[in-house]
């Protein structure tokens, strides 16, 4: 209903996803606070802002774990307020989790192929009410369609793995819970990507990750990003904010307080004084051009 | 003709019993998150140390419920110490197991040493009535209301006012953030355990002087009331539990006025799952609230599977296709019969608890459908046994899975409580449903197995039946595993929210397991009762349920190879060392408790 309304801050004019007003309020908390936010298709969108944000929260509530109790989302001209994952999910959105939710007893392989799930088609006919009985029977059968499609994702998924180069590829049949929390956090991306989502949500993909691993996920994101998928993104590393990022939006306390390039953002005021505090507004505009910097330290 | 006065009065009384159940698990549930289902045998032991004391020891009233109450709340510390303590670290479906095993091996022991036979507890108390307009209330009425309202007020203020009290409070609130802070939780555990106990063995007095009765077996469905009374109040809510429980009393006991005695549990059952299903979190849940993160409600412990080599494997299926011929022992023949029989349960639970994460401890239900759908159709329509074990077969998967999917958005504990009280529920229809079922006579004279027209009396033509029938569904469920489904089950397991998140809808996917793993237990079911030619309502009880789980777990969950292994474990080796029935129970108890402590990935490993 509000998608008629004008917004001068879009560039596009049919953003893929829309959200207007989100609240969500945790008791006496107010997590998120009236937040709107749209990504345009090819864009990178990230979300930043200091622990407690409400980052996390605005994900779940875009991605159908939690319901809003305000607000609505639209996407990809459905309103998906309030549906189940799997309803936003089949409408297009892949997610990763901010502490890493792989399927710990699947083998690298398995865990990606269930992100392709939906994609079935030979083994998952669309039939009403017959249809999860068809399914078991096709399993069980094995007509040549159904080993075919097989086939045809497994191969895929390997070369969704290649994109991490040899991270993951010679663990592909090994159990998830034997794998680093990094090679975890891999996983996880090449399973949302296994989906082929029209926007990825990407929650904090370079935490407990060092300083060559995530120079490295800069790359893949980079490259994805070119490949012209559309991504959120949260994200405490500023300096990767910086590189990656079309548009950046910062929150802070469940409010939107500042939105746009990421050297206009990084440079206000009202940001550096969300990551810093008060006392630091002086010193860090004392600082001048270096103050991006203190920012990404202390982040 | 009572007056709905003293069906009140009644329903209030048996409240207050079920209150001094629900309050102690709701307590234990607060700072363990545990579902404590030995409760109700601490409550047994309550009873008979309250027998002891009066009829051996003839102490007064007083004294009774002292002795009980040192007696009781010293188990509680012995259990919290060596059952629970130990397992503080593993998946939280561990410990709920454990208590299982425990409650076993309690109520075998009690009976071990008392025999199974109902003992009288003389009551203690004058037989006054006092009457009051249509009804009357006794002394012992007021006693137990007393004794209710006393503990509970003592209750209230030890949580209040103490500091143990406020410790236990920290504890519930959040365990580790209590501990940062310097509260001894083992010690706020053993005193929760304490109490909990304490309160179910008064209770269990007050009981066997109400109903002037006590046997060992009352105690499971102790339990079962105590935890119908606290999901009703909401898990772990202490105030909450008492009104569930008297809630509970008043329903049970105007049920019984309405329709009869044996109702009296098909009510609480049916308030469980309505419960469960409309407000999981209680009557006096409060807001929604985000589920918790990560998901601990599966019970499989990251492990390799042991690989058998297919040599090995037709091997052994080799010589147990030859064993007829080579052994001539009857009685080795059917043990390992029945051994197939379990195979087939154990398939049918590990692919639902162990590949799908869903642990029912309802699972014997879908013997009973089984074995009554098929055993009926050839006993009253004659049709032909083949077909009859099929249409059982079917009938356990449709119906089963039916009655169970309103617990489908249920995760962890809650699923186990629920296939619980759906198994009661079936149990109880069985019984009471005597136009179609018999009731509690039974069907008898079920006509014997038959494949393509022949009867098969010969013991060997029906361990190869089984054998064969076994094998045979063995190798569609590693079929099954193999191909997509196996993944996504598995991934519904190891976390619902990111399978959800990838498209899967859980209610298709745990329908489709419930309903494969219900064909085999239904087939299992079916051959029992034309093997056994008679079947009643107490064929199928709650402890082939916790066998079944107890042979998945000792296999490895979801194991296939594991889930056979288990089954010539459990029910093979007891009854070649011929082991006597009430020790062979103690020993499922022993086994599972050993288990779920040192290898809970089992023989063969999980999947």
């Amino acid at each position: 209903m509000n998608a008629l309304v004008p917004n001068p801050a879009l560039d596009a004019p049919h953003p893929l996803l829309e959200a207007r007003g989100l609240v969500r309020r945790f008791g006496g908390l107010t997590a998120v606070g009236g937040i709107d936010l749209s990504i345009s298709e090819g864009e990178l969108l990230s979300v930043i802002g200091p622990n407690g944000a409400g980052k996390t929260t605005a994900f779940n509530l875009i991605s159908g774990l939690d319901r809003p109790d305000e607000g609505s989302i639209r996407f990809n001209g459905i309103d998906i307020t309030g549906k189940p994952p799997e309803a936003v999910h089949a409408a297009g959105l892949s997610r990763t989790f901010q502490h890493g939710r792989v399927f710990a007893n699947l083998s690298v392989a398995d865990n990606v192929l269930v992100g392709a799930h939906r994609r079935l088609r030979a083994v998952r006919p669309p039939w009403p009410v017959i249809g999860p009985l068809a399914e078991l029977a096709l399993a069980l059968i094995r007509p040549p369609s159904v080993k075919a499609e097989e086939a045809a994702l497994r191969e895929e998924v390997r070369e969704i793995l290649s994109i991490f180069g040899e991270r993951l590829l010679p663990r592909i049949d090994q159990p998830a819970y034997s794998l680093s929390y990094a090679n975890r956090r891999r996983v996880e991306i090449a399973r949302a990507l296994a989906s082929r989502p029209k926007l990825l949500l990407l929650d904090e993909p370079t935490a407990g990750m060092n300083q060559t691993e995530t120079a490295e996920m800069l790359e893949i994101i980079a490259d994805l990003k070119a490949r012209g998928q559309t991504i959120l993104l949260i994200e405490h590393k500023l300096d990767m904010v910086m590189r990656l990022s079309d548009r950046v939006i910062v929150l802070d306390d469940g409010k939107k307080i500042a939105e746009g390039a990421p050297l206009a953002v990084r440079n206000d005021p009202a940001v550096i004084e969300a990551y810093l505090g008060h006392g630091g507004v002086g010193a860090a505009a004392a600082a001048g051009p270096a103050s991006g910097d203190s920012v990404r330290l202390l982040a | 003709m009572t007056s709905w006065f003293d069906h009140t009065i009644n329903g209030l009384i048996i409240g207050n019993i079920y209150a001094l159940l629900a309050v102690g698990l709701a307590l234990i549930f607060g700072v363990s998150r545990l579902i404590n289902f030995a409760h109700g045998s601490v409550y047994v032991v309550g009873a008979y140390v309250g027998w002891v004391a009066v009829s051996v020891l003839e102490t007064p009233f007083p004294v009774t419920l002292l002795i009980v109450v040192a007696f009781t709340g010293l188990l509680g510390i012995v259990i919290e110490r060596f059952g629970i303590r130990p397992l503080a670290d593993a998946p939280r479906i561990a410990p709920l197991l454990a208590t299982i095993g425990l409650s076993f091996v309690l109520d075998q022991t009690v009976q071990i040493l008392f025999s199974p036979d109902p003992r009288a507890v003389p009551m203690q108390v004058p037989n006054w009535r006092i009457n009051i307009g249509g009804g009357s209330i006794g002394v012992l009425d007021l006693l137990i209301g007393g004794i209710g309202i006393t503990a509970a007020t003592a209750l209230f203020a030890f949580l209040k006012l103490t500091k143990w009290g406020w410790a236990v409070r920290a504890t519930a609130l959040d365990r580790d953030a209590a501990r940062a802070m310097g509260v001894d939780v083992d010690q706020v555990n053993r005193i929760v355990f304490a109490i909990a106990s304490a309160l179910g063995g008064v209770g269990g007095v007050l009981v066997g002087m109400y109903y002037n009765v006590i046997t060992p077996t009352m105690g499971f469905e102790a339990t079962l009331k105590g935890i119908v009374s606290e999901v009703v109040g909401g898990v772990g809510n202490v105030p909450g539990a008492i009104v569930g429980s008297l809630l509970l009393g008043l329903v049970e006991s105007y049920g019984v006025a309405l329709l009869g005695t044996s109702y009296r549990n098909l009510f609480a059952f049916v308030l469980l799952i309505a419960i469960l299903v409309l407000r999981p979190n209680g009557l006096f849940a409060s807001r929604r609230q985000l589920p918790p993160e990560p998901m601990t409600g599966t019970f499989v412990a990251p492990s390799k599977p042991v690989n058998l080599p297919v040599p090995l494997v037709a091997a052994a299926a080799a010589v147990a296709i030859a064993l007829p011929l080579l052994i001539d022992s009857g009685y080795l023949i059917q043990t390992l019969t029945n051994a197939w029989l379990y195979a087939l349960l154990g398939l049918s639970l590990t692919l639902v608890a162990g590949t799908s994460g869903q642990v029912s401890l309802g699972h014997a239900a879908l013997l009973a459908i089984g074995g009554y759908t098929s055993a009926l159709l050839a006993s009253n329509l004659g049709w032909p046994v083949w077909l009859t074990l099929l249409i059982g077969g079917f009938a356990a998967a449709g119906i089963g899975t039916l009655l169970v999917s309103p617990a489908f958005r249920l995760r962890g504990h809650y699923v186990s409580i629920a296939t619980l009280g759906i198994g009661e529920i079936v149990a109880l229809v069985i019984l009471n449903w005597e136009s179609v079922t018999r009731g509690p006579i039974g069907v008898a004279g079920i006509p014997p197995l038959s494949l393509f027209g022949y009867d098969l009396y010969d013991t060997n033509a029906i361990y190869w039946f089984a054998f064969a029938l076994m094998a045979l569904l063995a190798l569609l469920q590693l079929r099954l595993l193999s191909s997509h489904l196996g993944r996504t089950l598995r991934a519904v397991r190891d976390d619902d929210i990111a399978a959800r998140s990838f498209g899967i809808g859980l209610n298709r996917y745990k329908g489709l397991a419930f309903a494969f793993g219900g064909f085999f237990a239904g087939i299992s079911g079916a051959f029992t009762a034309h093997m056994y030619s008679f079947i009643n309502h107490e064929t199928f009880n709650t402890q082939i349920s916790v066998l079944a789980l107890t042979i998945a777990i000792l296999g490895g969950m979801g194991n296939v190879g594991g889930a056979i292994l288990g089954a010539v474990a459990l029910i093979g080796l007891p009854e070649i060392f011929r082991v006597a029935a009430e020790y062979r129970i103690l020993l499922y108890g022993i086994a599972l408790l050993l288990l779920v402590r040192f290898r809970p990935q089992g023989l063969l490993g999980t999947v």
